[in-house]
């Protein structure tokens, strides 16, 4: 379980993030919508160990992450596919998903993850000589959770994994989105598509311009009305 | 006539031998700017002064406490290669997010230190290198004569690029490398110890560099402190030349400046003065023709 309590984030004079809260229960998918720079990504790279925040704590199953090093993290089981991708453009698709195993010893596990990830998207294992760089947006965003899978994680963040793809494939991740959290992973996921986000959580939260302005059960939140008006382009 | 043809291609043969050796140097040499630049974006401007050092070592090591040369070599070699990562902690680790141009200010403000410390401790006056046979011996094949050690130079550099080359693409550290110098932060999301590989990079910068001012010292054997400046500037030049942040690019920048200065030195003789100013002709070209360098990729940026 992942606690977030009063967390502040400044970047120079701006305040990013001002104080907020909220839990990651174990096994849950957990969805955090908001407008553009309201501070999603900040939110996810603060847990991460990629922003030191200036604030408030972060707790993982007890232990407090702030300070710690991004690789301590990543090797405690907590891994984020981050906004935009961000595969190894110049590495092949199989050295990007071995990447992900870095830290890892446990080889027989980690060729059965790789299977694994081969199965969720068997577009990847044709293509995995090619560089990453010459996929498609949808692939890479395939390589990039599949990487992700390769760190063997207890809690998967995802920043925006639906952002310029089209329908259909966005609907294939949220499938397998899905299959992951079945499987026993939880999921913090990060969407400015509001609808699919909360359609596929267990809990949401609203963060507005650096606070939580409103929580619930996915459902819940799907019938708010502030959320419908803000969020899912509905009229009154 | 048929005396001159024969005449003019021992001479041509020699002096290719001259060229891989020099471009040998120069690539072991650009190829530590190179990997620098690929991981940290930084221009190591105290890399040249990393090759003197090495020198140094093994002349103290063979002159001074009267080690076998090998042994001399090995001990240099190492030790310069502990000394770039100690270089990279103290001058550039603490300033990793500040300005770019702080980074290139401290590499600048390193590279003075080490030469003025060079002054102060290994004393202005150039020494020079004890022969050592193996390296010393004139070997004939008919007409062309070369010294041992011209032969040497290309040898040991093609095995040490293979080796490199496979570090790079073979292992588990050298994909480490490239994924940290594709995209540092992404190569932190896959819990890999980023400093432990820019203090590889550095370690191995600097070997290659030691090993290029030893086998340099071979060939000519006058050590000063200041030795590192002039070859320092030409092959950050073969660097840049062959692309910067690619090994690949930076051997062919070094043998081509080697090419070049050895052939224009060997027959235009009338433009010998010159020499050192046709590395900068040729980077000012190739600049023009192709900004990125040889094998220089364009930056092209995918959403
Ligand atoms: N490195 C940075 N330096 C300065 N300001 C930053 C930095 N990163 C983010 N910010 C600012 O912090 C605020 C929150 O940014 P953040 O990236 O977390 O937003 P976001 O919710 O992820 O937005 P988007 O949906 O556009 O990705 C924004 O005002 C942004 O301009
Ligand atoms: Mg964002």
């Amino acid at each position: 379980m992942l606690r977030i309590e009063k967390l502040s984030v400044h970047y120079g004079g701006i305040h990013a993030l001002q104080g907020i809260s909220l839990e990651v229960p174990e096994g849950k998918i957990v969805t955090l919508i908001g407008a553009n720079g309201a501070g999603k990504s900040t939110t996810l790279k603060s847990i991460i160990g990629l922003v030191k925040p200036s604030s408030g704590s972060v707790t993982w199953n007890g232990k407090s992450l702030v300070g710690t090093q991004t690789k301590d993290i990543v090797e405690s089981g907590i891994v984020l596919v981050p906004e935009g991708r961000r595969v190894f453009a110049n590495l092949s698709v199989d050295e990007n998903l071995s990447l992900g195993a870095y830290a890892r010893s446990d080889k027989a596990e980690t060729e059965a993850d790789r299977r694994r990830v081969f199965k969720l998207f068997p577009r990847l294992e044709d293509r995995k000589k090619q560089k990453a760089g010459t996929l498609s947006g949808g692939e890479q965003q395939m390589l990039a959770v599949g990487r992700a899978i390769m760190t063997k994680p207890k809690l998967l963040m995802m920043d925006e994994p639906s952002l310029g793809l089209a329908p259909i494939v966005v609907k294939m991740i949220f499938d397998i989105i899905k299959e992951i959290n079945a499987g026993g992973t939880t999921i913090l996921l990060v969407e400015q598509n509001a609808k699919a986000a909360l359609e596929a959580a267990h809990y949401g939260y609203v963060l507005e311009t650096g606070r939580i302005t409103l929580s619930g059960e996915g459902r819940q939140l799907l019938a708010d009305d502030r959320v419908r008006k803000a969020y899912l382009g509905e009229a009154e | 006539m048929r005396h001159k043809d024969i005449m003019d291609l021992s001479t041509f043969l020699q002096q290719l031998t001259n060229a891989a050796s020099l471009g040998s140097l120069y690539s072991l040499i650009a190829i530590g700017y190179t990997m620098v630049y690929g991981i940290l974006r930084l221009i190591n401007f105290a890399h040249g002064d990393v090759f003197m050092l090495g020198a140094y070592v093994a002349f103290y090591g063979v002159a001074s406490f009267a080690l076998p040369w090998w042994i001399a070599f090995i001990v240099a070699i190492g030790l310069t290669g502990l000394f770039g990562i100690l270089l990279e902690r103290i001058a550039y680790r603490p300033l990793r997010d500040s300005p770019r141009i702080s980074l290139m200010i401290s590499a600048i403000g390193a590279s003075f230190l080490i030469e003025n410390l060079g002054v102060v401790i290994f004393g202005g006056r150039p020494k020079s290198f004890p022969s050592i046979p193996l390296f010393d011996t004139v070997l004939n094949f008919g007409s062309v004569s070369v010294l041992s050690v011209s032969l040497f130079i290309p040898a040991f550099t093609l095995i040490i690029l293979f080796a490199l080359l496979f570090i790079v693409n073979r292992t588990k550290t050298g994909m480490a490398m490239r994924a940290v110098s594709t995209d540092v932060e992404a190569a932190r999301l896959m819990a890999i110890d980023v400093n432990k590989v820019i203090s590889f990079t550095f370690g191995i910068g600097s070997l290659l560099a030691a090993l290029g001012g030893i086998m340099w010292s071979m060939k000519y054997p006058q050590l000063n402190p200041l030795m590192g400046i002039m070859p320092g500037l030409k092959c950050f030049i073969a660097a840049v030349i062959g692309g910067i942040g690619n090994i690949a690019g930076a051997v062919l920048g070094g043998f081509l400046l080697g090419f070049i200065e050895i052939m224009v030195a060997a027959f235009l003789p009338a433009l010998t003065g010159y020499r050192d100013a046709f590395s900068f002709v040729l980077l000012i070209l190739v600049l023009i023709v192709k900004p990125s360098g040889l094998l220089g990729k364009k930056q092209t940026v995918k959403v």
